[in-house]
């Protein structure tokens, strides 16, 4: 049943698309709050969402917004910066042991035919698939949902025809923080977390972006249930702890042959 | 300014005279920091090739003489250049796939992460080389085998380092080599313009870097005398050896040596004073927060900016 | 007229863009010591035709010799290395480096020794007028400064054959005038030069001949005179209303 769980995971890596040149973001940030979420992390994760969503807004104003001009290089150090002090702030107050979160829920299984299946996790990817179906409509039918991706698409444009393009990449920012803090929240019943999982975290939703396409909404997902599954069978065939290589590796692959990923579109 | 550097050689050779062995420790750290950093410095700072996974170098240099010194009795004072070569037969590797299919920027830094990360889980999972345990060097105190019974020896030895990679990294500068590394990293595309073959460039660059950082794993392997996967192959010691020419200053010969003795005696002290926060954590976060300040305000780093003041006040 | 004489032979080259042929089975030839005016409507293909020639590119079809040797294939550092340099439309100074620093990197592909290029750069510097600039930083020089710098590099590396894209865009009549004559300066002093370039008047003066492109296609290809008032020149720039019979 792994595959359930690493599936789950993929689902909900949906990342921080609007901004195409803005690549490193805090998948550690989930640990923050999910670790809070003393409420049922079912329906906590809105919180948690919401809380997430005004971190990455004032992130992005006091911090990104001044270096969006700036080399790619600097970019990733501030998020590098970003990170170390999130991950280690969360050592701090959290301390460095796994913590697990109890839902009524997390007890529960039953069998559908020859399939053993853990309710927690169906629910986690139910919700996991409703949110991220959310998130699609909210790019394709709203207004500010289109002006984003317009942003995306041509900054410059964008600028030109009257869009408020700092609001858009603030927004941009929260959202996919917000959808970080939502998918932290619905995963902690299930998986036990610590702070120092943090960075091996966003490394993964990295692969996952990267495998998918970088800027793709659909790239993401597929990305996410190809990971999952590649990991999964790495888990199966080669042995547990080897897992992560097979998506490492078919990181490096992917790099190689096309940046861009299976549906991204060009890289910067 | 040539003087100012004979003067502190001067004075850190004379140092242990006077140093408890606590101090003394504290200097090797920040003397082997530098010698990682300098020899990142020449791929990252100068030819600007971000690269987050150097921590691979490390841990290969590492383990290969350690390896070679207990199971073959191997001297680590040769094991070290075995353990050079086969770092920089990675970075071969790793300049290659990077450089042959023009991965910049982000998706470079992605690249050597991965292969960080792979050398980390195959060490983890690979029992002949101690996997999750990690492998032990019992300590002899034979310099034959690289160990030395006086802390101060250590001293001495990174300090060399240290210098070494330093004369490296100034004697590059000082050539077309160098011109070159810092051209590239201007502006890519210009360069081949002009007759520069960047593949090649970057490459050499590449393997110089791991070379020196492989050689930096034998220090590391028998001054602690214990191999950890996490830690040898980590992204933590990865920003270890990134943060200090970022912040002293990426692509100058003094960059990395002030960086690091601006960070190690932070690191240490948020060690001991807020050091109840289980694990080294706390001085990540210092880190962290120096790494933004740096990128929002004094991008190239200390050592440009304390020269521009140094220029405007003796002028 | 032997392959020797011929400085670069292009011969039937194209190249697409997904759905665009942005050069279509292009031809010609520059003799040596001459200076070849590439001009044409915008989005005519010129700036494709120096990525193809300096090695940025690599067309679909054709062949492209220098000095006899054939050159597609070749990156853009060996060809630079044999003799033909060029210069971006859209300069791309060395921002952080000082104007002398940049035209050394230019000056280091045939002198290896630091002191040897600095010196070789100093004195290039000094021919195109940046003498006094040669140690501020290239990100602080005003555009027609840059133009210059950009041309300065490039001189730098000792070329046989220059590429100059757009050199005189965006500047002003004095700073074209002064451009002008610095061209014919390099080229008296025997270098070679294909200029793309929308200014018609310097075009004129500076051209041993001139090579007109539509639509990635050469229309016509001869003295400037006899060019600028050809019919199907003057009806690709302004349109088929303005061909009248002329008297040239």
């Amino acid at each position: 049943m792994a595959v359930g769980l690493t599936l789950i995971f993929g689902v909900m890596r949906v990342v921080n698309f609007a901004h195409g040149d803005m690549m490193v973001w805090g998948m550690y940030l989930a640990w923050l709050l999910a670790t809070r979420a003393g409420v049922d992390p079912y329906v906590g994760f809105v919180a948690c969402a919401g809380a997430l969503f005004v971190v990455g807004l004032v992130i992005q104003r006091v911090l990104v917004d001044r270096i969006v001009a700036a080399p790619h290089e600097m970019q990733i150090l501030l998020m590098l910066g970003v990170a170390l002090v999130l991950e280690n702030g969360a050592l701090v107050a959290f301390g460095p042991d796994p913590q697990r979160v109890r839902s009524p829920l997390s007890a529960g299984t039953f069998w559908i035919g020859p399939i053993f299946v853990d309710v927690a996790r169906l629910v986690t990817f139910a919700l996991a698939m409703v949110l991220t179906l959310a998130l699609y409509l909210f790019l394709t039918r709203t207004d500010l949902g289109r002006t984003m991706r317009a942003a995306a698409d041509n900054a410059y444009g964008a600028l030109v025809i009257g869009t408020d393009v700092r609001r858009v990449y603030a927004v941009a920012f929260g959202l996919g923080a917000a959808c970080v803090g939502a998918a932290g929240a619905l995963v902690s019943p299930i998986l036990p977390f610590q702070p120092a999982g943090g960075l091996s975290l966003s490394v993964a939703s990295f692969n996952i972006v990267i495998i998918g396409g970088m800027g793709s909404l659909p790239g993401a997902f597929l990305g996410g249930l190809l990971v999952s599954v590649a990991e999964s069978m790495g888990a199966v065939f080669l042995s547990p702890s080897m897992k992560e290589l097979v998506s490492f590796s078919l990181l490096i692959v992917i790099l190689l042959l096309r940046p861009a990923g299976l549906f991204g579109r060009a890289a910067a | 300014m040539k003087w100012l550097v004979a003067a502190a050689v001067v004075v850190l050779l004379a140092l242990p005279a006077v140093l408890n062995s606590y101090a003394v420790t504290v200097f090797i750290f920040i003397f082997f920091y530098a010698f990682l950093g300098q020899a990142w410095n020449i791929v990252g700072g100068y030819a600007g090739q971000l690269s987050a996974g150097h921590a691979a170098f490390v841990g290969i240099g590492a383990y290969a003489s350690a390896l070679l010194s207990v199971q073959a009795g191997l001297t680590p004072w040769i094991g070290m250049l075995v353990g050079g070569v086969l770092s920089a037969a990675l970075g071969t590797v790793v300049g290659y796939l990077g450089f042959r299919f023009g991965l910049r920027g982000f998706y470079f830094v992605l690249l050597t992460v991965a292969f960080a990360e792979v050398c980390r889980i195959v060490a983890l999972n690979t029992d002949a080389v101690g996997g999750a345990l990690g492998y032990y060097i019992t300590f002899t105190g034979n310099p034959r085998q690289f160990q030395f019974q006086d802390n101060r020896a250590y001293y001495y030895v990174a300090l060399g380092l240290m210098l070494v990679a330093t004369a490296v990294v100034a004697g590059i500068e000082r050539r077309r080599f160098g011109a070159y590394l810092i051209a590239i990293r201007e502006d890519e595309s210009a360069c081949e313009a002009l007759g520069v073959d960047t593949f090649r460039y970057k490459m050499l660059a590449m393997v110089v870097s791991s070379f020196l950082t492989g050689v930096g794993g034998t220090f590391y392997a028998f001054y602690l005398f214990s191999l950890q996967p996490n830690a040898v192959f980590g992204i933590p010691l990865s920003v270890e050896i990134v943060i200090r020419p970022i912040v002293g200053g990426a692509g100058t010969v003094l960059g990395p040596i002030l960086g690091s003795f601006i960070l190690s005696p932070l690191a240490e002290a948020a060690r001991v004073y807020f050091g109840q926060g289980g694990w080294s954590g706390v001085h990540l976060i210092a880190y962290g927060l120096l790494l933004i300040a740096v990128v929002l305000f004094l991008p190239q780093g200390a050592y440009p900016a304390l020269r521009r003041l140094w220029i405007r006040t003796s002028a | 007229m032997t392959s020797a004489d011929r400085l670069l032979e292009v011969s039937a080259i194209s190249k697409r863009f997904g759905g665009v042929q942005a050069v279509r089975d292009l031809s010609f030839d520059m003799a040596r010591g001459e200076v070849l005016g590439l001009i044409g409507p915008n989005g005519a293909g010129k700036t494709t035709v120096f990525h193809l020639l300096s090695g940025f590119l690599a067309p679909d079809g054709g062949s492209i010799h220098f000095e006899g040797r054939p050159i597609v294939g070749l990156k853009p550092h060996a060809i630079c290395r044999l003799g033909l340099a060029r210069t971006f439309q859209i300069v791309r100074p060395f921002p952080h480096l000082s104007v002398l620093e940049n035209v050394r990197v230019g000056a280091l592909a045939r002198r290896p020794g630091m002191a040897d290029a600095r010196s070789r750069a100093r004195a290039v510097i000094e021919q195109v007028g940046l003498g006094p600039k040669a140690d501020h930083a290239a990100a602080g020089l005003t555009l027609a400064e840059r133009k210059r710098l950009e041309l300065a590099r490039a001189l730098a590396t000792e070329p046989t054959l220059l590429l100059l894209d757009e050199v005189m865009a965006g500047l002003n009549p004095t700073e074209i005038e002064a451009i002008v004559s610095l061209v014919r300066s390099i080229n008296r002093a025997g270098v070679s030069i294909l200029l793309i370039e929308h200014n018609m008047r310097a075009v004129m003066t500076l051209s041993h001949r001139i090579a007109v492109l539509s639509f990635g296609e050469k229309l016509v290809e001869g003295e400037p005179s006899r060019v600028a008032n050809h019919p199907r020149v003057i009806e690709a720039y302004l349109g088929e209303e303005y061909v009248h019979p002329s008297a040239g």
